[in-house]
């Protein structure tokens, strides 16, 4: 193999295919997909501000490197019997997502529709503030650097997240989340990929997967 | 007739010439190779702290919680960027630059761009670092430095790779060696990758899944396209040279090549198994998984028929300990990640610890094992100097053994478990976390005996530096060889 060109050129071109099968395809093929109507309205639903600052903070804070968002079908996997959500997750789920969180860990549970099994905004405060609170064994990491802990003026705070047992504020103080905080449950909250998607084949039976 | 013999065969006895020339490059190359490889040291230290931290939290979550920058979701990708470009990346461009200028028979010019690009370099990792510490990162595995670093680490990476074009441009005609292909290939495959995910990624972000698809295509071709060739590059050379034979056959080296460069670039889908792309993109990479059983039984062929009969090699050189353990390593990774590939396996291991040992197989057992032992061939013909103590690099080579087959260990037999566990709709959630949860900790233990390993070398590798231990007039070996009675 002493012929430099053809060595050259041979290295650049056999990856070049991969390069055009990985990359530039999906680019052409699923870059530019738009949302679909339905009777609720355009799925996926547009994030909303709040939400995209959410997004920001889950990836400053690594949720990835535990938490996937992505459902594998029936014949492959038992997402679906597990609970992770009630279909496939398919492309077009992720076209308002950047970057999608599809993750590559389960240390803990899938998030892809998390609002589905837990829409209450309070239980996320108090999760992220101390996973053990909430769920005793966890081993998540607490999320406290999110909230402030400030003293009580005339009357608490109405955002302000009750805390119990050992991990509660000191008496005349209290637990309220940051913006950071806020964003990162409004975006948890927009987690919820149960509408159908004529691509995603359909839905089985309606109560599956909740 | 003695240039060509040297390349076909790089374990010839040279010729007064061609020590001379070699002595030559040796001194070109001392202040890059040594500033590449001694910050790939410091990192491989940071970055060694940094994994245990985030190990230990998976066992005490209390742990050095306060801090928004010692958050888990932090720690972890710092270690693992500070591992990839930090250390593996910066040790495997020394090694391939030195390889280079060697193989190429040549002394080097534009000694300048190769330092500039070194520190060039270490600014890029350092700034990402920070970056990633201060919550900066985007979350896209193995490219969560933020986007005002990365530029940075381009700009050093394609003065390199130029250097490393220029180098082979003007080699001294002759043979082109197999390390030499693996090498230049490197050099042209890394640029395009890092090029392309950094535009689609991080600097002008494309929509939806295609994220997906791109970064695993990145994450998976920079270990299959460019730590992969560096390392077997390495051991192409290492073990025809430490032997003082040739490599077994020219031919198998060609199809090992070529077949390395077809199928590994197709394999990074196998990450998303059961993800939201055409069926068709991870099939592909499914098949081109499995078909990597081609170029990798080929090298393992290759290297073991060279080394066949000269295993007590292994008792004295480290060069080779280090080196052939690597390779061999690099067989069983490679088998496991085919195996992986396969939907009905690859459901048990997808998002468990199992696939976090396998990484730790390639990146640890295969690369920086196959990175020490060149490192222990090549720095004393930089420094003029031999290994100051025999002790240390045994110490080094069982702690770093047993540290990495301890981790692996634990990671796959508990992500086995675990895998079982998360696939079953009748077992809770948190059972998993249970089942798994005494294997981490042993996993976070062995992080300890790598750290260990990891210390004793930098000590060794300053030692060595400062020229400590009296000289010798032979090369430092593990134990004294017996010579057997001819
Ligand atoms: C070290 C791994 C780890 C990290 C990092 C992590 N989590 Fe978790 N998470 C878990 C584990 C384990 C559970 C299951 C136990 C529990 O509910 O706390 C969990 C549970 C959850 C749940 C509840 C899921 C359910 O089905 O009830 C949510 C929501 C969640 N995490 C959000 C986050 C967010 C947001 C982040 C990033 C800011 C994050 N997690 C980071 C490990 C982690």
């Amino acid at each position: 193999m002493n012929k430099l060109p053809l060595l050259f050129v041979g290295i650049l071109l056999v990856f070049s295919t991969s390069w055009i099968g990985l990359v530039a395809y999906p680019y052409l093929k699923l870059g530019r997909l738009a949302p679909e109507a339905s009777r609720d309205g355009l799925v996926p639903p547009p994030l909303t501000a709040s939400a995209i600052g959410g997004e920001r903070v889950y990836a400053a804070n690594g949720c990835i490197y535990c938490h996937s968002q992505q459902v594998r079908p029936a014949w492959l996997s038992t997402d679906i019997e597990k609970g992770w959500g009630p279909r496939q997750t398919v492309a077009r789920d992720y076209i308002r997502e950047s970057p999608p969180f599809l993750g590559t860990m389960r240390t803990g549970p899938d998030l892809t529709n998390i609002d589905v099994r837990r829409p209450d905004r309070v239980w996320h405060y108090q999760h992220l503030y101390e996973p053990g609170t909430v769920t005793p064994g966890s081993i998540m990491p607490s999320f406290r650097f999110l909230f402030k802990v400030q003293p009580i003026k005339d009357r608490p705070s109405f955002e302000a997240v009750a805390v119990h047992g050992p991990h509660a504020p000191p008496r005349g103080y209290e637990v309220v989340p940051t913006q950071d905080a806020r964003d990162l449950v409004a975006y948890l909250l927009s987690l919820k990929h149960n509408y159908p998607l004529p691509e995603a084949g359909d839905p089985p039976a309606a109560d599956a997967g909740k | 007739m003695s240039d060509l013999l040297q390349s076909l065969n790089p374990g010839t006895p040279p010729d007064a010439r061609s020590y001379v020339e070699r002595a030559e490059i040796d001194a070109s190359l001392r202040a890059p190779v040594l500033l590449f490889f001694g910050t790939g040291v410091a990192w491989l230290l940071l970055g060694s702290l940094l994994g245990v931290l985030a190990a230990f939290k998976m066992s005490f979550p209390h742990l050095l919680d306060s801090a928004d920058w010692l958050t888990f979701g932090r720690v972890r990708p710092a270690h693992l960027n500070i591992m990839v470009y930090g250390w593996a990346s910066a040790v495997g461009i020394g090694v391939g630059i030195w390889l280079m200028a060697r193989l190429c028979r040549v002394a080097p010019r534009h000694r300048g761009l190769l330092i500039g690009a070194g520190i060039a370099w270490n600014l890029g990792v350092l700034a990402g670092t920070i970056g990633i510490l201060a919550g900066q990162s985007r979350s896209i595995e193995w490219l969560e430095f933020p986007g005002w670093a990365t530029p940075i680490l381009f700009v050093a990476y394609a003065l390199i790779g130029v250097w490393g074009v220029i180098m082979f441009r003007f080699r001294r005609p002759g043979h082109v060696y197999v390390s030499q292909w693996y090498l230049l290939a490197a050099f042209l495959w890394f640029p395009w990758l890092y090029a392309t995910a950094n535009t689609l990624l991080i600097w002008q972000p494309v929509q939806g899944s295609v994220v997906g698809a791109v970064n695993w295509w990145y994450g998976h071709n920079v270990l299959g396209l460019w730590f992969t060739p560096i390392g077997l590059a390495s051991a192409y050379y290492m073990i025809p040279k430490v032997l003082g034979r040739p490599i077994h056959s020219y031919y198998l080296s060609i199809l090992g090549f070529w077949s390395l460069a077809l199928f590994y670039s197709w394999n990074g889908m196998h990450h998303l198994i059961g993800g939201p792309f055409p069926a068709w993109m991870i099939s592909a990479s499914v098949v081109a998984s499995v078909m990597m059983f081609i170029p990798v039984i080929t090298v393992a062929i290759n290297h073991h028929a060279t080394m066949r009969g000269h295993f007590h090699y292994l008792k004295w050189s480290p060069t080779l300990r280090f080196t052939v353990v690597g390779a061999m390593t690099y067989t069983i990774v490679s088998l496991q990640g085919s195996l992986m590939a396969i939907p009905s396996l690859n459901n048990l291991t997808h998002f468990t610890d199992y696939t976090i040992g396998h990484a730790h197989l390639g990146l640890y057992g295969f690369f920086t094992m196959t990175m020490f032992g060149a490192m222990y061939y090549i720095v004393p013909r930089l420094v003029g100097w031999e290994w100051p103590s025999a002790a240390m690099i045994r110490w080094h080579f069982w702690l770093a053994a047993s540290g990495v087959a301890l981790m692996v260990g634990s990671l796959t037999l508990g992500g086995f478990l675990q895998g079982l566990e998360l696939n079953d709709p009748q077992v809770a959630f948190l059972t998993s976390l249970k089942t798994v949860a005494p294997f981490r900790f042993v996993r976070a233990c062995s992080g300890i005996l790598l750290s260990a390993a990891h210390l004793v070398f930098a000590v060794l590798f300053i030692r060595m530096l400062l020229r400590q231990g009296g000289p010798r007039a032979e090369a430092t070996l593990l134990s004294p060889p017996e010579i057997p009675a001819v």
